[in-house]
C-alpha cells in the first residue's frame, strides 16, 4: 500500500495502515473499501456463472454442462447477483463512503455497527460459497415450494441460511443510514437540501428495514421445514403451495426497488453536475423517491398472474403496478428535462449516467408490458421477463454503479482515472449490453421457456446473438479493473474538487482527512446551484465560485 | 470514574443518547416485521381450518403458559424498576434488579422447556412424535408447527435479551452508570419491553384457542 | 401477425387479442422512447458544452411540466391497464366449455386424460373451434403449462385444481412446455397440442381402444373406497346424497354458502371436516395421501356426472 499513499498528505488512507487499522476500523469510508472488495469479488463469481451459462445455451441441445449443473449454476447467478452484489453494491460502498459526507458528518450514527455489517455480509459470503463448493442448488433465486421444501436434491438449507445471515448486514446498514440522515446532519442541511443521492440511501434504508425481516422469516420457514420434514408449506398438511410466492415476493419485490433507489440517486448527482444545471424538479425528484419506496410494497402479486390468484387479486395488483411506475417516469422525464439549456459535458460518469437513462427508459417501459395481465399471461416466466429486469438492474444499476464510481473515484483515491479509457469502457458497456439482451425481449415472445437448459433449435440465433453480446460486457466490465487499478499507482493526483461540483464532499480533500471535516461545515445552499450560462455554481456551504 | 464524552460523529452526550433511542426503536421494527410475517401467516390458516385450529390448541399447556405470562410481565417490571435505580444512581439496587430481571427471563426459558417436554409426552411434536388424534385432521400439525417456530424464535430473542442484561449487570459493576449516562439501560429495557410484547401477543394466539365455554 | 419475420404462430382466438394489445403497447413504448431519446439526443448536442445556444432563462417553476406529464403517464398507463385487465377477465373466466379435459403434471411429463377415459402422455389431441376447459393439478410441485401459440399459460399446483380455457383457431402441432422450474428435467418437460377437425378428434378418440369414461372409472372408484357405504341410496349413515350437488350451492354449517365445483369436491375427500354441510355430523374421514390424483380425478368426474345441468361428461 506504501506505493499507492506515498507522498500523499494525511488522509483516512495514510492514517495507520496496518492490517489491524483496517479490519478493526470505525472509519465509514474504510468500511466502504471493505465492503467494495467483498462485493466486486461476488461481482466476478456472479459474473463467471452467467459466462457459464452464455456459453452452455450456444447450443440448443445443451451439452457443454451437465443439466444438474446447469440449473445450478443459473440458481447461483441470481442468488450471488442479487443479495452479494446488486442489494449491497451501491449503498454499501457509495453509501458508506458519501453519506456522512455529503451530510457534513464526521462518521455515521454506529459505526460499531457498520463495521460488523461487513463482517456479517463475509459470513453469509462464506456459507454461499460453502453452498457453491459442495454442490450448490437448483431451486433458483426464488426457492418456491414444494419444490425447494420438499424435491430439490441440492443444499438448499445453507442457500437460505447464507441469504437469511445476508439480511441481517442489509438491515445493520440501512438502520444505520436512516438514523444517521435524520440525526446528524450538519447546521443548515434541511430535508430539502439534501442532496438527491442522501435522499435515495434514506428511501432504499426504509425498505430495507421493514422488507428483509419478512424475507428472513420465509426463508426461515423453508429451512425449518426443509430440515424437520414438515411445515407450514406441505400441501399434505394443508398447506398453500401459493403461501409461499406472497411472502417471499412480499420482500422480492420491494426487493428489486432496493437495487434502483440508489442508482436512481447516483444519476441525479451525475447529470446535474455534467449538464452544469439544477436537477429539474429537485422537489418532484425526491418525493417521486419516496412514493416508489411505499407504493413497492402494495404489488408484489403481479409476480403471481398466472400462479392461481384470483382475477380480482390480479386486477388490483395490477392496477397498483401502474401506479408505482408513475414516479419512475417522471424521473426520466425530469432528467431528460435536466439537459435542457444545460452546459453539458460527455465525461465518463455522463456516458453511464445517459446509459442509464436509456437503458432503465427501456426496461421500464417493458414492465409497463408485464404489468399488463393478459400480456403477462404470454410473456410470463419467459425471456421477456429476464430481459425486462437485466435491463434495469444491469444497465441501469451496474451502469449506475459505474458511473458513481468513477465521479467519485478522484475523491475515494486522491487520483484521476484515465478518462479515455474510461469512455471506452462505457460505450462498450451500452452496446454489449444491447446485444447480449434485445434478443432476449424476441426469445420471450417467441415462447422460450426461463430455466431451460435445452431449447428449439429454431430460436438458437437469439441465444447465439445474446451470448455474443455477453463477451463483448466481459470486456467492458473487467476494463475497469485495469484502468482502475492503474490510476491508484500512477493516475494523476486529484485536488478537492476536479468535477466543480457543488456537494459537501467536494469542500474537503481528496482523499478526505479520517474526520471528513477540519471543521463541521455549515449549510447556506440547497444542492445543484450550478449556471449553465456562464460555469459558476454555489457550493453547498454557500460559496460561490466563477 | 470515566469522562462523559460523547463519540467523534455526536456534538453532544444527549445526541447520542436520543440517537442510540431512535436506533432501538428502529431495530424493534424491523422485529416487528420478522414476527408480524409469522403471527400473520397463523392467522390466515388460523381463519381456513378454524375447527382444526381448535381441536389442535386443546392440547396446549394453558397453566404452564400462564405462568410464563405472570413471570415475564414482572421481569419488565423489575427491568423499569432497575432502569429507574439506575437514573439515581443507586448501583446496587440497579445490580439486584437486573439480576431479578435476568433471573425471572432464567425461569421463563425452564418453564418453556419443562413445556416442550410436555408437548413431547402429548406426542404433539411435528416431525418428532405428532400423532393424529381420532377425529382430528392433518391441519392440526400446522397450528404445533407454528406454535413451536414462534415460542422457539420468542425464545431465542428471549435469551439474547439476558446476554443484554449480563452485560449490563457488567458495566454496573464497573460503575459505568450514572445520573447523566444511563442510555444502554434505556435501550437493553426498550428491547425487553419487546421481548415481553411479543410473549403477550402469542399468548393471546395460542393458548386461550378452544378453550371458550360454548 | 405471420408477416412479421420472426413472429410466434397464433392459433387461437385468445392470441390474436394478445398480440392486437401487444402491439398496441408496443407502439405506445416506441413512441415514448423515441420522444426521451429523441430529447436526449437534441439537447446533447444543442447544449453541449462550447456551443453558443441561449442557455438564460432556465424554467424556475418546473411543477406546471411535471404535473403535465405526471397526468400525461397516468393516463396512458391506466388506459392500458383497463385495455389488458379487461382481456385478462375474459381469459381467465371460463365461457361455457364444449369440451373438459383434465391434465396432472408430474415430474416431468403431462398427462392427459379425456372425458371418455381416453388417456395421453405429452400430447393432447384437441378439436379445432371447440371451447376446451382445462382441468388441471400436480402430483408433486408446481409446473407451469404453456402453449406459446395460443398465448395462454396457468401454473400447475399441488393439491388444488386450476382452470383455463382456450380455443384453437389453426389446425397442426403446437408446443406445450412447462415453465415453472420443476427440477432437472424441466426442460424437457414438453409436449404438443395437436389440433385436428372435430370429425377427426371424434375419429382418434374412438381409434383408443376400450375405455370406459372417467365419470364409468369414477363409479367403480366410489365404491372400491367405500364412499357408496354413506353416500350410497341405501346407507343408514345420515350422509348428503350426491346426486345433483355438483354445480350447485351448498349450505355449510356456520351459515356460509358455497358452490360446488371441482375444488369443493377435491376438499370435500381430502379435508372432509373444512367445510361440513349443514345439518350434517363431522364424520366423514380424510382420505388425505390414500387416493391418488389420477383416481381423484375419476372420482370428481363421476360426481360430475350426477348431475343433470353438467354437459361436458359423457
Amino acid at each position: 500500500m506504501t506505493t499507492v499513499t506515498a507522498d500523499l498528505p494525511a488522509s483516512y488512507l495514510t492514517k495507520e495502515n496496518t492490517i489491524a487499522s483496517w479490519l478493526l476500523t470505525s472509519d465509514h469510508k474504510r468500511i466502504a473499501l471493505l465492503f467494495f472488495a467483498s462485493i466486486t469479488f461476488f461481482f466476478f463469481i456472479g459474473g463467471f456463472a452467467a459466462t457459464l451459462i452464455r456459453l452452455h445455451l450456444l447450443n440448443p441441445a445443451g451439452t457443454l454442462l451437465q443439466p444438474d449443473m446447469y440449473n445450478r449454476m443459473f440458481t447461483m447467478h441470481g442468488i450471488v447477483m442479487v443479495w452479494f452484489f446488486l442489494i449491497p453494491s451501491i449503498p454499501t460502498t457509495l453509501g458508506n463512503f458519501l453519506i456522512p459526507l455529503m451530510i457534513g458528518a464526521r462518521d455515521l450514527a454506529f459505526p460499531k455497527i457498520n463495521l460488523a455489517s461487513w463482517y456479517v455480509f463475509n459470513i453469509s459470503g462464506l456459507v454461499v460459497l460453502f453452498c457453491l463448493f459442495v454442490g450448490g442448488v437448483d431451486t433458483g433465486w426464488t426457492f418456491y415450494t414444494p419444490y425447494s421444501t420438499m424435491f430439490a436434491n441440492g443444499y438448499v438449507i445453507p442457500a437460505a441460511v447464507a441469504v437469511f445471515i445476508n439480511g441481517f448486514s442489509s438491515i445493520m446498514t440501512g438502520l444505520n443510514f436512516v438514523i444517521t440522515i435524520h440525526r446528524l446532519r450538519a447546521p443548515g442541511m434541511t430535508w430539502m437540501r439534501l442532496p438527491l443521492f442522501v435522499w435515495a440511501i434514506y428511501a432504499v434504508s426504509i425498505v430495507m428495514l421493514l422488507a428483509t425481516p419478512v424475507l428472513a422469516m420465509t426463508l426461515a420457514l423453508v429451512a425449518l421445514e426443509r430440515w424437520m420434514g414438515v411445515g407450514i408449506f406441505d400441501p399434505q398438511l394443508g398447506g398453500d403451495p401459493l403461501l409461499f410466492q406472497h411472502m417471499f415476493w412480499f420482500y422480492s419485490h420491494p426487493a428489486v426497488y432496493i437495487m434502483i433507489l440508489p442508482a436512481m440517486g447516483v444519476v441525479s448527482e451525475l447529470v446535474s453536475c455534467f449538464a452544469r444545471r439544477p436537477i429539474f424538479g429537485y422537489e418532484g425528484m425526491a418525493y417521486a423517491l419516496m412514493a416508489i419506496a411505499v407504493i413497492s410494497f402494495f404489488v408484489w402479486a403481479h409476480h403471481m398472474f398466472v400462479a392461481g390468484i384470483s382475477i380480482y387479486a390480479g386486477i388490483v395488483f395490477s392496477l397498483l403496478t401502474f401506479f408505482v411506475a408513475v414516479p419512475s417516469a417522471i424521473k426520466v422525464f425530469n432528467w431528460t428535462a435536466t439537459l435542457h439549456k444545460g452546459s453539458i459535458s460527455f465525461d465518463a460518469p455522463m456516458l453511464y449516467a445517459l446509459g442509464f437513462v436509456g437503458l432503465f427508459t427501456i426496461g421500464g417501459l417493458t414492465g409497463l408490458m408485464v404489468a399488463t395481465l393478459s400480456i403477462d399471461i404470454h410473456v410470463h416466466d419467459t425471456y421477456f421477463v429476464i430481459a425486462h429486469f437485466h435491463y434495469i438492474m444491469v444497465g441501469g444499476t451496474v451502469s449506475a454503479f459505474f458511473g458513481g464510481l468513477h465521479y467519485w473515484w478522484p475523491k475515494i483515491t486522491g487520483r484521476l482515472y484515465p478518462e479515455m479509457w474510461a469512455r471506452v469502457a462505457a460505450i462498450v458497456t451500452f452496446l454489449g449490453f444491447n446485444l447480449t439482451f434485445f434478443p432476449q425481449f424476441i426469445l420471450g415472445y417467441l415462447g422460450m421457456p426461463r430455466r431451460y437448459y435445452a431449447y428449439d433449435p429454431a430460436w438458437q440465433v437469439w441465444n447465439v446473438l445474446s451470448s455474443a453480446g455477453a463477451s463483448i460486457l466481459a470486456v467492458a466490465y473487467t476494463l475497469p479493473l485495469f484502468y482502475l487499478g492503474w490510476s491508484l499507482f500512477y493516475g494523476e493526483r486529484a485536488g478537492a474538487n476536479p468535477w466543480r461540483a457543488t456537494g459537501l464532499e467536494w469542500l474537503t480533500s481528496s482523499p478526505p482527512p479520517q474526520h471528513n471535516f477540519p471543521r463541521t461545515p455549515v449549510v447556506r445552499a440547497a444542492p445543484y446551484q450550478y449556471n449553465p450560462a456562464d460555469g459558476s455554481y454555489v457550493a453547498q456551504d454557500g460559496s460561490v465560485n466563477a | 470514574m470515566r469522562s462523559l464524552r460523547p463519540e467523534p460523529q455526536y456534538a453532544t452526550l444527549a445526541q447520542q443518547t436520543e440517537t442510540a433511542q431512535l436506533g432501538m426503536w428502529t431495530f424493534i421494527a424491523t422485529e416487528v416485521m420478522f414476527f408480524g410475517a409469522l403471527v400473520f401467516t397463523y392467522f390466515l390458516y388460523r381463519t381456513q381450518y378454524g375447527e382444526q385450529f381448535r381441536l389442535a390448541a386443546q392440547d396446549s399447556k394453558l397453566l404452564l403458559g400462564s405462568i410464563n405470562q405472570a413471570i415475564l410481565l414482572t421481569s419488565s417490571l423489575t427491568m423499569v424498576m432497575a432502569i429507574n435505580f439506575g437514573k439515581e444512581g443507586r448501583q446496587r439496587l440497579l445490580v439486584l434488579l437486573l439480576l431479578a430481571t435476568a433471573l425471572l427471563g432464567l425461569c421463563f426459558l425452564g418453564v418453556k422447556g419443562y413445556e416442550y417436554l410436555e408437548d413431547y409426552k402429548s406426542s404433539t411434536v411435528p416431525s418428532l412424535n405428532y400423532l393424529l388424534k381420532p377425529g382430528h385432521h392433518p391441519p392440526t400439525e400446522l397450528f404445533w408447527v407454528f406454535y413451536f417456530i414462534a415460542t422457539g424464535l420468542h425464545a431465542v430473542h428471549l435469551t439474547v435479551g439476558l446476554g443484554l442484561i449480563l452485560v449490563l449487570i457488567w458495566m454496573a459493576q464497573r460503575g459505568r452508570f450514572s445520573p447523566n449516562y444511563y442510555s444502554p439501560l434505556e435501550v437493553v429495557g426498550l428491547y425487553w419491553s419487546f421481548v415481553d410484547t411479543v410473549w403477550v401477543f402469542l399468548f393471546a394466539a395460542i393458548y386461550p384457542l378452544g378453550r371458550a365455554a360454548t | 401477425m405471420q408477416w412479421v419475420p420472426f413472429w410466434p404462430r397464433d392459433a387461437s382466438v385468445t392470441a390474436q387479442s394478445i398480440d392486437r394489445i401487444f402491439i398496441g403497447e408496443l407502439a405506445l413504448v416506441l413512441v415514448i422512447l423515441a420522444f426521451v431519446f429523441g430529447l436526449m439526443i437534441v439537447f446533447g448536442l444543442r447544449y453541449r458544452h462550447g456551443s453558443r445556444a441561449n442557455r438564460s432563462g432556465l424554467v424556475k417553476k418546473t411543477w406546471r411540466w411535471e404535473i403535465g406529464w405526471t397526468v400525461g403517464s397516468l393516463a396512458a398507463f391506466l388506459a392500458l391497464f383497463v385495455w389488458g385487465a379487461n382481456m385478462y377477465v375474459w381469459l381467465y373466466d371460463p365461457p361455457r366449455a364444449d369440451l373438459e379435459i383434465y391434465v396432472v403434471a408430474k415430474q416431468w411429463m403431462w398427462k392427459a386424460q379425456h372425458p371418455g377415459g381416453q388417456r395421453e402422455i405429452n400430447e393432447l389431441h384437441v378439436p379445432l373451434g371447440e371451447t376446451v376447459r382445462l382441468l388441471l393439478t400436480s402430483q408433486d410441485v408446481i409446473h407451469s403449462f404453456f402453449v406459446p401459440a395460443f398465448r395462454v399459460k396457468h401454473d400447475v399446483l399441488p393439491g388444488q385444481y386450476e382452470a383455463f380455457w382456450f380455443k384453437a383457431t389453426e389446425l397442426g402441432r403446437f408446443r406445450l412446455e412447462c415453465t415453472q422450474y420443476c427440477g432437472t428435467e424441466h426442460a424437457h418437460m414438453g409436449g404438443d397440442i395437436v389440433v385436428m377437425p372435430p370429425a377427426d378428434y371424434a375419429r382418434w378418440l374412438s381409434r383408443q381402444g376400450e375405455h370406459e369414461s372417467l365419470a364409468q372409472q369414477g363409479e367403480a372408484l366410489f365404491r372400491k373406497y367405500g364412499c357408496s357405504g354413506c353416500h350410497g341410496t341405501n346407507s343408514t349413515v345420515h350422509a348428503p346424497s350426491l346426486a345433483g350437488v355438483y354445480g350447485g350451492l351448498v349450505h355449510l354449517e356456520g351459515g356460509d354458502t358455497v358452490r360446488a365445483d371441482e375444488r369443493y369436491i377435491r376438499d370435500s375427500i381430502l379435508l372432509p371436516r373444512s367445510q361440513i354441510v349443514a345439518g350434517y355430523p363431522p364424520v366423514m374421514p380424510s382420505f388425505a395421501g390414500q387416493i391418488g390424483e389420477d383416481d381423484l380425478v375419476k372420482l370428481v368426474a363421476y360426481i360430475q356426472s350426477l348431475s343433470p345441468i353438467d354437459g361436458a361428461s359423457q
